[in-house]
């Protein structure tokens, strides 16, 4: 690790350039102020500089690295979203400035929300949730909304595919469902069976992620979608896949109701280090009224926030203000850039590199979950051949790719597949890079043959070698309490 | 196209590579019925040349006036720096650090910050973020619940001087677990909550009892005789705090005899641009006895094979992709670009700095609450003491005068009225260290006109 920036602290230092003139405080009792300082460094501005600067070149980025994480969609960030997004009038705009002051956002965003309905075929859409697990808490949300206008209230359970998501199941919980599980079969898709017997006048509808977290679609939705329906429970569509699709098939037609996006994966909002990201979310006819708010309306030449004068019956707000609205202004400029054209070949490009990278894995020996199935934009490799014969895992593979210049691909999920690698090379990537990926999974295979023992130590070259997460866990230490420590 | 780099022979040679005779074929798979028919309505592409031509026009004409408006998102200068920084690529490209190795500046950057946040609290530990400060509250509630075992009530008791759109969002959030949320009544005369009405709580099974500082009128709270009650009690005491604030008030883990268990609050004034609302930054601090109970992600110092130190994830077993029903939350990407921008902002800063700009805001703020005052008909509506945030009633319609104020290139304040029925001729007001004595006096200036209009 890098020196911490609180041992680089010198007493009164500071970084002049931005200090506030001094002025007294008068007023504030002395029992309601602070008698120490906090622990903040003491640092000149070039040092601040000079750390971070230096702390960011111990990152791997889709800026610096192949970054084929599954289920995450780390395809380029265009640099103009960002400093369009900074621009004074959308940056400096205060939260309640007066509608008046914002239209030129008003208007981009009521635009980014036509967009969305267009490319998803969802009646409407609210732009506010901040992120994808928001997003799915306001979809659920609104379907016990639905659910208790009608007085249906016997509806107690959310259905949950084994291989969804983890914020699919801790959404549930947290709208006061209960989660019922149902298998998926060999071929990646849902066992029809067990959700004929799973459904119910309990369900309270199903979340579902197609093309599927084990990167297939899912051929049966139609089937899926009345079994649900005509047990009167309604279609939750986690957006998180929505890449794979874009332009060809919409969750409006496949029969959802209730949708959300992840526009820091398919609209190519940055990652930031693990957000902001921003779920809006869609719905059908039925459930328009509960949509979280607020939304943007167009009143003949003017824009205006809809707030809870507007929809009384909306779930409410889920943020103090507006949701992300610097992530919305990202992902509009990569809309209108893409267009209508740019938007269909997201899905071809990104399913073209799938297929193309599972193509070549397979052929240089390795083993793919789903063999019979068309990759969609993210296949899954598992390693269970290796990890029997070498006793090479699936992180030795991942943490060892890291010393080839490549980020891992998403590991152990989705936890029905053993030992795997769950690969998504998004459309911004070219052949050649996926051919040097490829080669490396192959050096690495055959490291792993020749000498196990060195494969378990990767990696070498990096800031850190393999870190103990055993003891992260067993000795906390979450904050810097004063000691030095040796570099 | 944008963005996508194959050439032609790029693409035959792939196919080829897959045995299929277009890209087409791939998406076999999918029913045709439910395939898109005919071309979505949707623009044709544009290229950077135009569509910066398009957004530097629509940002042009906004949030061209002067800004009086707190009411929870704050204007403060923020060093070029910062965000000169934060967007770098290795930060800005970068996803959530689970390739620990690979992402050791992410992580550093997180266990720097969740340093800072917890000492600016007062407090042993912190997350690595929540989305905002309202969701950051209604998380705390959510902790709190789950952290009480003894509770069986789930009773929250909630000033009514809480942010009202925190309030709003703590209610979204919880209401379909069970939990009660209590108003409680603030004093007309101080405009602080008062403690005496807790008296008819008094045992009872009480959950938690939120303590914001300062309160949405600016005004500070007793927050030791509020936390002391929480402890007698045997409430969870939830702080929700400004951390500018912080560099000069009481931190919430000295509050009362034994501090607060938890304190959260909104982490924008600490470099974040207003962006009308979002992306901005909620933290969430903790006593060490609760940490388990935290939401969302947190990083920890561990040490590598080679026995040096570094950075991971930790405590995962509390998330959704490990323990997914069972998790504390349902949380997974949180504000990680946001937390990089604080985290440089409280480094450049220093203490000394973030004290500063809060005695800088609080001074602006009186001066100008004293100029408006000096206006017939304006006045303080509390007797409470302000940090840098002031309650004014009006002589004449709030949303007339804040109209024509906007028309002069003022934005003069938050109206209380859908906030607050009793207070519907009144506004909040907030000058931070941004505002000159000639800003100052334009709105003075602005607002006579208005009202001799």
């Amino acid at each position: 690790m890098s020196k911490l920036i609180f041992e680089q602290s010198r007493p009164n230092r500071t970084a002049g350039a931005q200090l506030a003139k001094a002025v007294a405080v008068t007023g504030i009792p002395a029992a309601l102020r602070r008698t120490t300082r906090p622990l903040l460094p003491e640092v000149s501005e070039l040092q601040v500089v000079r750390h971070y600067t230096r702390l960011s070149q111990k990152n791997f980025s889709i800026d610096t690295q192949f970054y084929p994480l599954g289920s995450c969609t780390m395809k380029y960030n265009p640099r103009v979203c960002n400093a369009v997004a900074l621009q004074p009038g959308f940056a400096g705009r205060h939260p309640y400035a007066p509608d008046s002051s914002g239209q030129g956002l008003l208007a981009s965003l009521f635009d980014l929300q036509q967009l969305l309905k267009e490319v998803t075929g969802m009646k409407e859409v609210s732009l506010t949730p901040a992120a994808g697990a928001q997003g799915e808490f306001a979809g659920v949300a609104m379907i016990r909304a639905y659910h208790d206008s009608r007085n249906d209230t016997a509806r107690s359970e959310i259905i949950v595919p084994d291989a969804a998501h983890g914020t699919n199941p801790a959404t549930a919980v947290m709208c006061g469902y209960k989660v019922k599980e149902i298998p998926t079969k060999g071929d990646g898709d849902i066992d029809i069976d067990a959700l004929k017997a799973a459904v119910g006048p309990q369900t309270a509808g199903i979340m579902l992620t197609n093309p599927s977290t084990v990167g297939v679609f899912e051929r049966n939705i139609k089937q899926i979608a009345k079994i649900v329906h005509d047990a009167g429970g309604l279609l939750y569509y986690d957006g998180a896949n929505l890449n794979a699709i874009l332009g060809k098939v919409r969750p409006g037609d496949m029969g959802f109701d209730v949708i959300h996006m992840n526009l820091h994966k398919t609209f190519s909002t940055p990652h930031g280090g693990g957000g902001p990201g921003a779920g809006p979310v869609g719905v059908s006819e039925r459930l328009v009224p509960f949509l979280p708010i607020p939304m943007v309306t167009k009143e003949g030449d003017n824009y205006r926030w809809l707030s809870e004068q507007d929809r009384p019956q909306s779930i409410g707000r889920l943020s103090a203000f507006n949701g992300n609205i610097g992530v919305l202004i990202r992902a509009y400029v990569y809309a209108l850039m893409l267009g209508r054209e740019g938007m269909e070949r997201v899905a071809e490009y990104a399913t073209l590199n799938a297929n193309y990278l599972a193509a070549e894995l397979r052929r240089v020996g390795f083993e793919l979950a789903y063999p019979e199935r068309r990759a969609t934009h993210e296949f899954i490799v598992t390693l269970k051949k290796e990890a029997k014969q070498f006793n090479a895992t699936a992180m030795d593979f991942a943490k060892r790719l890291l010393d080839y210049g490549f980020h891992a691909p998403t590991t152990y999920f989705p936890l029905l597949v053993p030992e795997c690698l769950l690969i998504e090379p998004t459309e911004t990537e070219s052949k050649d890079v996926l051919d040097g990926f490829v080669a490396a999974l192959a050096m690495i295979r055959a490291e792993a043959e020749q000498n196990v023992d060195e494969l378990k130590g990767a990696p070498y070259t990096l800031p850190s070698r393999r870190l103990d997460d055993v003891r992260a866990a067993r000795e906390l230490d979450l904050t810097w309490k004063g000691e030095t420590t040796a570099s | 196209m944008p963005f996508i780099p194959h050439t032609e022979q790029d693409v035959a040679e792939m196919l080829d590579a897959i045995g299929v005779d277009s890209i087409e074929a791939l998406f076999d798979e999918i029913p045709a019925e439910l395939r898109v028919k005919g071309v979505l309505n949707i623009p044709d592409g544009m290229n950077e040349m135009a569509v910066a031509r398009l957004m530097r026009e629509r940002a042009a004409g906004d949030a061209t006036g002067l800004n009086f408006i707190g009411a929870g998102a704050y204007e403060h200068h923020i060093p070029q720096a910062v965000w000169d920084i934060t967007t770098r690529g290795e930060f800005y490209s970068a996803y959530t650090p689970y390739q620990a190795e690979a992402s050791q500046g992410t992580l550093q950057v997180l266990y720097e910050y969740q340093t800072m946040i917890a000492s600016l609290n007062g407090l042993d530990v912190s997350n690595a973020s929540l989305y905002d400060g309202a969701s950051a509250l209604a998380e705390a509630v959510l902790m709190a619940v789950r952290a009480h075992r003894k509770s069986k009530s789930k009773r929250i008791l909630m000033p009514s001087t809480v942010h009202p759109a925190y309030r709003a969002v703590v209610q979204a959030v919880v209401k379909n677990q069970g939990i009660e949320i209590v108003e409680l009544p603030f004093c007309a005369e101080t405009g602080a909550t008062l403690v005496a009405e807790l008296k008819q709580y008094e045992g009872q099974d009480i959950t938690a009892l939120v303590i914001p500082q300062p309160n949405f009128f600016g005004v500070l709270e007793d927050v030791d005789g509020l936390t002391d009650w929480a402890a007698t009690n045997n409430a969870i005491a939830i702080a929700v705090v400004n951390p500018l604030s912080l560099a000069l008030l009481k931190a919430p883990g000295q509050w009362g005899q034994s501090g607060v268990d938890i304190a959260c609050g909104e982490g924008q004034p600490l470099g974040i641009p207003l962006t009308s609302g979002g992306p901005y930054l909620g933290f969430i601090c903790c006593k060490q006895q609760h940490v388990r109970q935290l939401p969302g992600r947190i990083i920890g110092r561990t040490v590598d094979l080679d026995g040096k130190p570094g950075f991971a994830l930790t405590l995962q077993a509390r998330e959704q992709h490990i323990r997914r029903s069972k998790a504390t939350s349902n949380i997974c990407t949180n504000q990680g670009l946001m937390v990089t921008a604080a985290t440089i902002f409280m480094s450049l800063m220093g203490a000394e700095g973030l004290e500063r700009a809060a005695a800088q805001s609080i001074s602006n703020t009186q001066l100008l609450a004293d100029k408006l005052c000096a206006i017939n008909g304006v006045e303080r509506v509390f007797t409470g003491v302000n940090f840098h945030e002031v309650a004014l009633r009006l002589p004449q319609p709030v949303d007339a005068v804040l109209a024509a104020l906007a028309d002069k290139g003022i934005y003069g304040g938050c109206a209380l009225a859908s906030y607050y029925p009793g207070l519907s001729d009144c506004i909040t007001v907030c000058a931070t260290e941004t505002k000159s004595g000639a800003d100052l006096a334009a709105y003075a200036t602005a607002l006579n006109e208005v009202l001799a209009a």
